[in-house]
């Protein structure tokens, strides 16, 4: 019995493992394709292990050639650790705020920003353009970086974890004379570091991976992060397939690192936003 | 006697103005943790939708500076039905929508083999999930490259097995919708699939052992007891998948954008098109103003919806 079910899993898996690799064969086909030569790129069958290795120069081309790639990483890093960095805070903030301290107005507030969840962001983005532009945010980092602060989705999610945290913590600190900032900074901020963390990574993808924004807010090519680079790498160099491709690897290779660090993080939060609707 | 009430009286009242005052302390604290959140949300958010929905009854290009905004009434909005571009493009996310039942019923398989009947469950969740980790940009890019109707991979594939026409995929109106969709399905499985893992998880244990001393086989444990018990999951993913479709932007613009012939043309990039191409923001604000109404209905739907069909 117990040899018959594990059969059966065992097939299961070299089914689904199957399914899996042509999956990701796409991917397979975009690394192998950024290490040949060029004219070796279309040659079918497919050969995935290039002949001659020419990655070296292919990735040189890309980080280092007419379009650097490092620079627009720079752009990329500060766009999205700052925006990070900031939206946790607001979103950190505001959570503690509905969920640990008491007044009046606060369900109120709290269900005002919960119904702007339903607006969506691309319907309001033509009177975001007009506003940035019109306050000097507009191709501006600064600009982008507020755009992605304020998310309802982190507060709520968070919110759910403040709320686990034990008023009794709260109660006996205000006893011992501490105010509401100590409270957050010392006891609340430290029981939700791990939510606060598994939301840091998802906004940390979303930023990176945000193509909308950065289309719209940026026109100045020195301020591009990594996703319009990419866009116009692609236009530029449009029959060169192999460095294409090691752009793309290279565009993705951040977040494959972040992912690979926090998988569990990742996943729990993706699957408890989904949960919890 | 008379003293000891005067005495209770002063303290009770002493302790409600110290009340009064710590709960004015307590006000403020709360106001002041929610005000960078406040002030963000209603700044860029709500300020946004009044101007989108004023905006959306004018006639403004951006050229002419604020002088130039024309009040037209619902002239836009007539416009807007009429406009065989903006029709199509409705039309094509109405094509889109069939992408969430496919993807739905994929991710449910996987996510139920997944849970049960495979070994090493981190490495598959992984595998599946990297299409969506990825950015959409540089995965759309490897697919154009992928889809090239002569060269590339997929073609030389096709030919080889004996296809000897086989489609342009995005370079070919007919079937360039079809090839972003299929992108599409192979982006949303990751997710759909963790959403759906994590609610096999809160299904109880005992109902299928009730079900095995009943003597239920697979299927039947899976019709009448996996499947309703999911059915707020699937409410939930059917309902943001639904939405999602209809805000769908960026494949398309770094796949076809909007091409060939209009074949790929979906509400949001002819938005995009309208205000930062053309610059008619006033039309291009009565497209939005309709997109918006578009996701409120279906959130409604979803409010009313999920009491009646959803097992809780």
């Amino acid at each position: 019995m117990n040899l018959a079910l594990d059969l059966k899993k065992l097939l299961v898996t070299v089914v689904l493992a199957f399914v899996g690799i042509l999956f990701v064969l796409p991917f397979a086909w975009m690394l192998s394709a950024s290490f040949k030569l060029e004219g070796e790129v279309f040659t079918y069958p497919i050969q995935w292990i290039p002949k001659e290795w020419i990655g070296f120069s292919n990735y040189k081309e890309v980080w280092f050639g007419d379009h650097p790639f490092w620079k627009y990483y720079l752009n990329s890093i500060f766009v999205t650790v700052v925006t990070t960095v900031v939206s946790c805070t607001v979103s950190a903030m505001a959570a503690y705020g509905f969920s640990k301290v008491h007044f009046p107005a606060g369900k109120w507030l709290f269900f005002i920003v919960l119904a702007t969840f339903m607006v969506p962001q691309e319907g309001i983005l033509v009177p975001q353009f007009i506003l940035f532009r019109m306050i000097g945010l507009f191709d501006n980092h600064w600009g982008l970086i507020l755009l992605g602060s304020f998310s309802v989705l982190g507060t709520f999610m968070l919110r759910q974890f403040f709320m686990g945290v034990h008023n009794e913590f709260i109660e006996s600190a205000k006893i011992d004379g501490a105010g509401h900032l100590r409270i957050f900074a010392q006891i609340a901020f430290p029981l939700v570091k791990p939510a606060i963390a598994t939301y840091a990574i998802l906004r940390f993808i979303w930023t990176w991976n945000d193509y909308k924004y950065p289309l719209i807010f940026l026109r100045t090519d020195a301020l591009f992060t990594i996703q319009l680079a990419m866009q116009k790498f692609t236009s530029i160099n449009g029959e060169f397939y192999s460095l294409i491709m090691a752009a793309a690897v290279s565009a993705i290779l951040p977040l494959l690192l972040m992912f690979v660090i926090g998988q569990k993080r990742v996943i729990d939060g993706i699957a408890m936003g989904g949960v919890k609707g | 006697m008379h003293s000891v009430t005067e005495v209770q009286t002063n303290v009770s009242r002493k302790r409600k103005r110290r009340g009064g005052r710590m709960q004015r302390m307590e006000s403020l604290a709360g106001f002041l943790f929610v005000s960078p959140m406040l002030l963000g949300v209603t700044v860029m958010v709500l300020l946004p939708i009044v101007a989108a929905l004023y905006l959306s009854f004018t006639e403004w290009s951006m050229i002419t500076g604020i002088e130039g905004i024309k009040w037209i009434g619902t002239e836009n909005f007539d416009k807007l039905f009429h406009d065989t571009k903006f029709l199509k493009g409705l039309r094509n996310n109405a094509i889109f929508l069939l992408t969430v039942p496919v993807y739905l019923a994929i991710s449910l398989i996987l996510a139920v083999l997944i849970n049960k009947f495979v070994y090493m469950k981190g490495f598959f969740k992984v595998i599946y999930f990297l299409p969506y980790i990825s950015s959409v940009v540089a995965v759309a890019t490897v697919w154009r490259v992928l889809f090239h109707p002569s060269m590339g991979p997929v073609n030389q594939f096709l030919m080889s097995v004996g296809i000897d026409n086989p489609p342009k995929w995005i370079a070919d109106p007919q079937y360039a919708l079809v090839s972003v969709m299929m992108i599409s399905v192979w982006i949303s499985i990751g997710y759909n699939m963790i959403v759906y893992m994590a609610g096999l998880q809160s299904i109880p244990r005992d109902l299928y052992e009730a079900a095995d001393i009943d003597g239920a086989n697979g299927f039947v444990r899976f019709f009448r007891i996996t499947l309703p018990m999911l059915s707020p999951t699937t409410f939930f993913l059917l309902i943001t998948g639904i939405i999602y479709t209809f805000k769908v932007f960026d494949i398309i613009a770094v796949l076809t954008a909007g091409g060939p012939a209009g074949s790929t043309n979906v509400i949001v990039y002819y938005l995009y098109e309208t205000a930062f191409i053309n610059l008619k923001i006033g039309y291009a604000s009565s497209q939005a103003i309709f997109l918006f109404l578009c996701v409120l209905v279906i959130t409604f739907v979803q409010w009313v919806g999920q009491k009646k069909w959803v097992n809780y």
